[in-house]
């Protein structure tokens, strides 16, 4: 599918205000994800053309990067983070207590794609362990109960289009 | 509080928005630091010895220094809020709090070295964070503190926040430029050193967060007013993160040369009920643990690397009687060998070799030899590999074979980890 004019026009957009376009590569690939949810071969071949780049050069930087997905995975991803900060204060166990309430292993999606549960290192958020990202917010302090209320409501939650993902235009460069 | 700088606005209500920020004195140090020549400024910021507070520590008023006076290239800055060394959260209470700080900071040090363009490099799970300081960028140019001609003084300083995308090497500075370069974030060989050929092959420097937040304040009230904390060799305050087995974890922002059993009990309130200290981890996971006797030390880069580990990026893990030494260990290593880039073969496989090798002694026991061939590992990476991310990895190891090995063959001899809570 490809990206959407509105997408491949903020791409541009974003490219003309460094001095090298390229540099455009994690914000574009944001912008992609944002709308498709993740990169297919095409995307990522599109947004190549665009930044005057190979499409496997795209895909090296694309893989290269833990928050980029290749493959459509669950509408809500559930990131725990399992690092030493977290797992003094519990992290594994309550990894072990998602996994449970899930049904699923950790690293997977349920069945209805709803759901996806990733343990990922170090977030930057140590002191209030056990902590996790989901969609574009943190939580933390996480105990069974709260993951369990958390899990509850999403469950009839409606699902989003693409991913969340950071702003990726900021304020700052003049056209190029 | 009095013995905060870049924490001693973090009270005020809506600090984060430029109204708020100008009526408390925000960007006034740029009335004085842009009237000033870059070379004043320089020198300012090295006479107050102020230090890297992104792990390294060097000197930044020598690192501005470094760049080339008589280049037609552009140069640049860059402010490292990557934020990825475990057990570090203070760049994160930084940005959310009181981003103008930053803004301010990287304005100055624009000046300093002669760059018209800065970049703030954020990992990307800060999606709040990139809103915050993204949001302060855009206020300070509707002021017209930033862009051309700052305040008619004749500086041109622009600035933009560029989002990472989930790999600790990014936080490496020379990675990060390839990164920012839309490149996979893979470390740079050195020399030649970013001040002098970096972002684009032009002279670069990149600076951790809180060192630049610490800019506006020395230029405020001068060199000596911030050697009135800290020591000879130290000078200035730390934000120390606290976290793990402690009552309250938190950021707290203290002179350097503070004893550190006074920051861990005093101010983090001291291990939880019922537990003794048993290890530390000063600096973020990088650097070596200490055993508890090793900790009546004092908050400084000097002391602590007497003690044989080092301040890094003063991300301070507290560890309490209940922890094994071998299951921590492993866990850092799970850390390192998921974040290794993959360039150099040393850090590469030697991180693999060393995280199997954790988890078969804290699983099954593993054999005694095991912990000679972990040492073996760590010693065919010392000092071998392309970056310091490798070295940063055997730290865990080294130093919990050194002091802990009785905990290390009590596993051998148990089949597995002998404190294990059954789930
Ligand atoms: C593997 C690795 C990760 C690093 N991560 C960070 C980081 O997240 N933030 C940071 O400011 N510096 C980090 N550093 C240190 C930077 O390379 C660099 O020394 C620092 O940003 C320089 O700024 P300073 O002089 O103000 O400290 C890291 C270094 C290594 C080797
Ligand atoms: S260890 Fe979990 S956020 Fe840092």
């Amino acid at each position: 599918m490809p990206l959407l004019p509105e997408s491949t026009q903020r791409i541009r957009a974003i490219a003309a205000r460094y001095p090298h376009g390229q540099s455009a590569l994690i914000p574009a690939l944001y912008v992609a994800q944002g709308e498709q949810g993740s990169l297919s071969d095409e995307t990522l071949a599109e947004i190549a053309g665009l930044l005057g780049m190979t499409p496997v050069d795209v895909k090296a930087v694309a893989s290269f990067y833990t928050m980029f997905y290749r493959q459509p995975g669950g509408k809500f991803v559930f990131q725990v983070c399992g690092t030493l900060s977290c797992a003094l204060c519990g992290a594994e166990e309550l990894i072990r207590h998602m996994e449970e309430k899930l049904g699923i292993r950790a690293g997977q999606s349920t069945p209805d794609g709803r759901f996806k549960l990733e343990v990922v290192e170090c977030l930057g958020a140590c002191g209030s362990g056990p902590v996790m990202l989901l969609g574009d917010r943190y939580h933390h302090n996480l105990t069974p109960e709260l993951v369990d209320s958390i899990i509850d409501e999403l469950k009839t939650a409606p699902l989003p289009e693409g991913l969340p993902a950071p702003q990726v235009e900021s304020a700052g460069k003049p056209e190029r | 509080m009095a013995n905060e700088i870049v924490f001693s606005q973090n009270h005020i209500p809506g600090i984060a928005d430029i109204a708020t920020y100008l009526d408390n004195g925000g960007y006034q140090s740029l009335d004085k630091g842009l009237g000033m020549t870059p070379d004043e400024l320089i020198e300012i910021v090295k006479e107050s010895g102020l230090r890297g507070r992104g792990g390294a520590g060097f000197p930044t008023g020598m690192k501005w220094s470094f760049v080339p006076k008589d280049t037609p290239k552009p140069r640049y800055l860059v402010c490292n809020a990557d934020e990825s060394e475990p057990g570090t959260f203070k760049d994160n209470e930084l940005m959310l709090v009181n981003p103008h700080q930053i803004v301010e900071g990287m304005i100055l040090a624009c000046h300093a070295i002669g760059s018209q363009q800065g970049y703030i490099y954020i990992r990307g799970e800060f999606v709040e964070h990139i809103r915050a300081v993204s949001g302060a960028i855009e206020q300070a140019y509707e002021k017209g503190l930033l862009g051309e001609n700052i305040r008619g003084t004749g500086v041109t300083v622009h600035l933009a926040v560029h989002p990472g995308a989930g790999a600790y090497i990014c936080g490496e500075e020379s990675a990060l430029l390839n990164s920012l370069e839309g490149e996979r974030g893979l470390p740079r060989l050195k020399p030649p050193f970013p001040a002098v050929s970096g972002l684009y092959g032009c002279p670069t420097i990149i600076n951790n967060v809180e060192t630049l937040a610490n800019v506006p304040h020395i230029v405020n009230n001068g060199a000596r007013w911030f050697r009135q904390w800290g020591t000879e060799r130290s000078p200035g305050t730390k934000v120390v993160s606290v976290s793990g087995h402690v009552n309250n974890p938190g950021n707290f922002e203290v002179p350097l040369g503070t004893p550190m059993m006074q920051i861990i009990n005093d101010l983090a309130g001291g291990v939880r009920k019922g537990h003794t200290l048993k290890a530390v981890i000063p600096g973020g996971s990088s650097v070596p643990m200490l055993a508890a006797s090793e900790c009546d030390i004092a908050f400084d880069y000097e002391s602590i690397a007497a003690a044989g580990s080092m301040l890094g990026s003063a991300g301070l893990i507290v560890m309490d009687d209940s922890t094994c030494m071998v299951w921590a260990a492993r866990n850092l290593l799970h850390f390192y060998r998921h974040e290794s880039c993959g360039k150099c073969a040393p850090c590469r496989e030697g991180t693999d070799w060393l995280y199997k090798t954790l988890a078969r002694i804290e699983e099954t026991g593993g054999s005694e030899s095991d912990i000679d061939l972990l040492l073996d590992i760590c010693d065919n990476m010392d000092g071998k590999c392309f970056c310091p991310l490798g070295e940063a990895a055997i730290a865990p190891v080294i130093s919990s074979i050194s002091k802990w090995r009785d905990e290390y063959l009590a596993h051998t001899a148990h089949g597995g980890c002998p404190m294990r809570r059954e789930p």
